[in-house]
């Protein structure tokens, strides 16, 4: 039993780890068309953010909740500070936005390297994450429950946001049609700001995720990024429920594969798995009707 | 659509013209190769000048891309022991000039720098490097231009060069301490945990064949790639496993993800303890308090009590940039140049040969940090102590065991009747 749960319960908190590094993309990317290679390095933002928040909140069980927001913010204005000098004379051009970003992404690593310990700096664990959860035998780490919760939580925020709010029907008006939308009195430009201030601050909150998971340090983005525009891609571009399927289909996949041969097998098997279903369906799992998408 | 698929075709049409350079490029390389070959020599006449008053030297080390989170101390303390040199005099009167390349995480250039330093900037040494990627890529240029190269990171062994001092460990005086630990502690059922790479990968071969004849049962062995952190489907295997150790091959940030996740899991340093051959005090603060009470093996550890540490330690916390900490790896690093001046003095000339030659008497020794030194001439590794660490809460560590005597190196453990032959060239030949 052990053999078929561990992986099914890890795997979906792996997903929902790459459901949140995913999901500012798939406003950014998905939504705008803009490719951010940056949006890694807005994680590690969110991170740092988070260890700075312990540096002020000592007491992890208060710090942690605290940082999620902060995170947020932090790393939204880093994006909406690089959407304002940058990224706006760029729109409808993606293969520039993918080169300027991947060095702004440099500058910002860089940058860390040089404010922060080079080997990265603590974020401590609250302590209402310490423990386990049986479940049919299998000792689950309670912090996999509490990505899974955290990455449930901004899906329903974000889908909300987007279906409810007016701002939401506006992005969604820009998105299926720019021009027809500008020529409604909406304003795109500040549609465009909000967008990318938005989902820069969900790779903040994905970066608090990352730093009680892995390392944070100067390098921690780089490791989610390539995953995430898979995601992204897989499920459908401009798809939430496409990227959320994804999300947890290749987290699941990564953990099976990962139980059953090696941890770097499992790389590769996930990643020709989502090659393939490319291949076989270029589109992703599900489509946007629009006409303002190349 | 039609912007892009322009912009394709530009991207395509500068691609062919970049490639079509390259070609020439490569051309005309290869036919001054040849000429220099036909002109009958091996290498080309080394072109360092020590007639002024100063000594050129060079440092490389990846000071951006990943690596830089390890490899900028390495790259600060060699600053600081040429600033200490030259307060003392230089090396033979000669002040360090140092001319500082970035190998920036890349194997090709740290390729590319090295026959910059060697044949553009007349360098006598070059000093640096940590992975293995990186010093294989030294290694065919020094060799070329017969240089010398310093390198300072313990690693998988099974290397010898006479262009090359290895003053950090090989196996036989990290990985077989530690494994000498674990017997002695009463070590039963072990796990291997490391990250996908020659020194993990040859450093467990190692272990496996030792543990066979320590009659320690290895129970797992998991291996996960370099740049990534989550290491939770790999500690259900462990838990499931149930060994009484950890032994961790994980290198880099992949560390803070195992140990995070080894806590998320219920598993302690009481019941289920992990020995590491690379957390040291560098690592140790990014991994707060959940590292506590486990081990690690190296041969310097801050709080060693020998007569150089206490001076060593003020320094570097007095230098600029610094980390605050002493570690392993740069206390070796430290050691490179001070071993380079003792060779140097005791050949009375910088040329490479002579160095070796002055190498080759066995002599050469340095009252290091970790204790005196001896160069092995013939394999030019040091003699080390092994020593393993606890860490305390404040993320230092306490030394709890140590060998007997200082370990000879033995790169390619020909001392060790339980290495078979067959074996070692397999991994040797594996290594490249």
């Amino acid at each position: 039993m052990d053999a078929l749960i561990a992986p099914l319960l890890n795997g979906s908190a792996q997903g929902a780890l790459l459901l949140l590094a995913a999901l500012g993309l798939s406003l950014t990317f998905g939504q705008m068309g803009v490719i951010n290679m940056a949006h890694g390095e807005f994680l590690m933002i969110g991170a740092f953010a988070a260890y700075l928040v312990q540096q002020v909140i000592t007491a992890s069980n208060l710090s942690i909740p605290v940082a999620l927001p902060v995170a947020f913010v932090v790393a939204g204005l880093f994006g909406l500070l690089l959407e304002v000098t940058i990224i706006q004379w760029m729109y409808r051009r993606p293969l520039d936005t993918l080169l300027v970003t991947v060095g702004v992404g440099l500058i910002l690593q860089q940058a860390a390297l040089q404010i922060f310990p080079s080997q990265g700096v603590p974020v401590e664990k609250p302590g209402w994450l310490d423990g386990q959860l049986n479940i049919l035998g299998y000792e689950w780490p309670l912090r996999q429950l509490f990505t899974i919760l955290l990455a449930s939580v901004c899906v329903a925020a974000l889908s909300a946001w987007l279906k409810y709010t007016s701002f939401g029907r506006r992005i969604r008006a820009t998105v299926q049609n720019r021009d027809l939308a500008e020529t409604s009195g909406i304003s795109t430009r500040t549609i465009d700001r909000l967008t990318f201030f938005t989902g820069s601050g969900l790779a903040g909150v994905a970066g608090v995720a990352a730093s009680l998971i892995g390392g944070t340090n100067s390098q921690m983005g780089a490791q989610y990024i390539i995953p995430a525009f898979l995601v992204v891609a897989a499920g459908g571009i401009g798809q939430l429920k496409g990227t959320i399927i994804a999300a947890w289909a290749v987290g699941v996949a990564l953990s099976y594969f990962a139980y059953w041969t090696t941890g770097s097998l499992a790389q590769v098997l996930a990643f020709i798995l989502v090659i393939v279903f490319l291949q076989l369906r270029p589109q992703g799992l599900f489509t946007v009707r629009t006409r303002s998408l190349a | 659509m039609s912007t892009i698929s322009k912009r394709l075709r530009s991207l395509t049409a500068m691609g062919a013209i970049g490639t079509t350079v390259a070609l020439v490029l490569a051309g005309c390389g290869a036919r001054a190769g040849d000429e220099a070959a036909a002109g009958g020599t091996s290498a080309a006449p080394s072109c360092v000048d020590t007639s002024g008053s100063a000594v050129k030297l060079g440092f490389l080390n990846s000071l951006t891309g990943g690596m830089a989170i390890s490899e900028k101390t390495v790259s600060n303390v060699l600053h600081m022991a040429a600033d200490e040199i030259n307060a003392g005099g230089g090396i033979l009167g000669k002040k360090i000039e140092y001319v500082q390349e970035d190998g920036a995480t890349d194997w090709p250039t740290f390729a590319e720098k090295t026959e910059k330093l060697l044949t553009q900037d007349c360098v006598a040494a070059i000093f640096g490097g940590w992975t293995s990627s990186s010093r294989k890529a030294v290694k065919p240029v020094v060799e070329k231009h017969n240089g010398l190269f310093f390198y300072p990171v313990q690693y998988e062994g099974l290397e010898s060069s006479p262009n090359i001092y290895y003053t950090g460990a090989t196996t036989n005086q990290q990985i077989i301490p530690a494994m000498d630990f674990l017997k002695a502690q009463g070590v039963k059922r072990l796990f291997l945990a490391g990250s996908d790479y020659v020194f993990p990968r040859t450093a467990n071969a190692i272990i496996k064949l030792y543990a066979a004849k320590l009659g320690i049962e290895i129970v797992g062995e998991e291996y996960v790639p370099l740049d990534k952190d989550d290491w939770t489907s790999q500690v259900a295997k462990i838990v499931a496993a149930k060994p009484d150790f950890i032994f961790n091959t994980i290198n880099g940030s992949s560390n803070v993800g195992f140990v995070k996740a080894y806590y998320d899991a219920g598993l302690k340093a009481e019941t289920t303890p992990i020995i590491s051959v690379s957390i040291a005090e560098e690592e140790a603060p990014a991994m707060g308090h959940e590292v506590t009470g486990q081990y690690a093996s190296w041969n310097y550890f801050q709080s060693l009590k020998t007569p150089t540490n206490p001076k060593f330690i003020e320094s570097w916390k007095a230098y600029p940039n610094s980390s605050g900490v002493t570690s392993d790896p740069m206390e070796a690093a430290y050691i490179s140049l001070y071993l380079y001046k003792a060779l140097v003095e005791a050949a009375g000339s910088f040329d490479v040969d002579a160095v070796n030659a002055a190498a080759k008497k066995n002599a050469i020794t340095f009252d290091a940090p970790e204790g005196k030194v001896t160069l092995d001439g013939e394999n030019h590794h040091i003699s080390k102590p092994g020593h393993i660490g606890k860490i305390n809460s404040s993320n230092q560590f306490d030394i709890v065991w140590a060998s007997d005597k200082f370990i000879e190196p033995d790169p390619y453990l020909e001392g060790y009747d339980w290495f078979p032959a067959d074996i070692r060239k397999q991994l040797v030949d594996a290594a490249g």
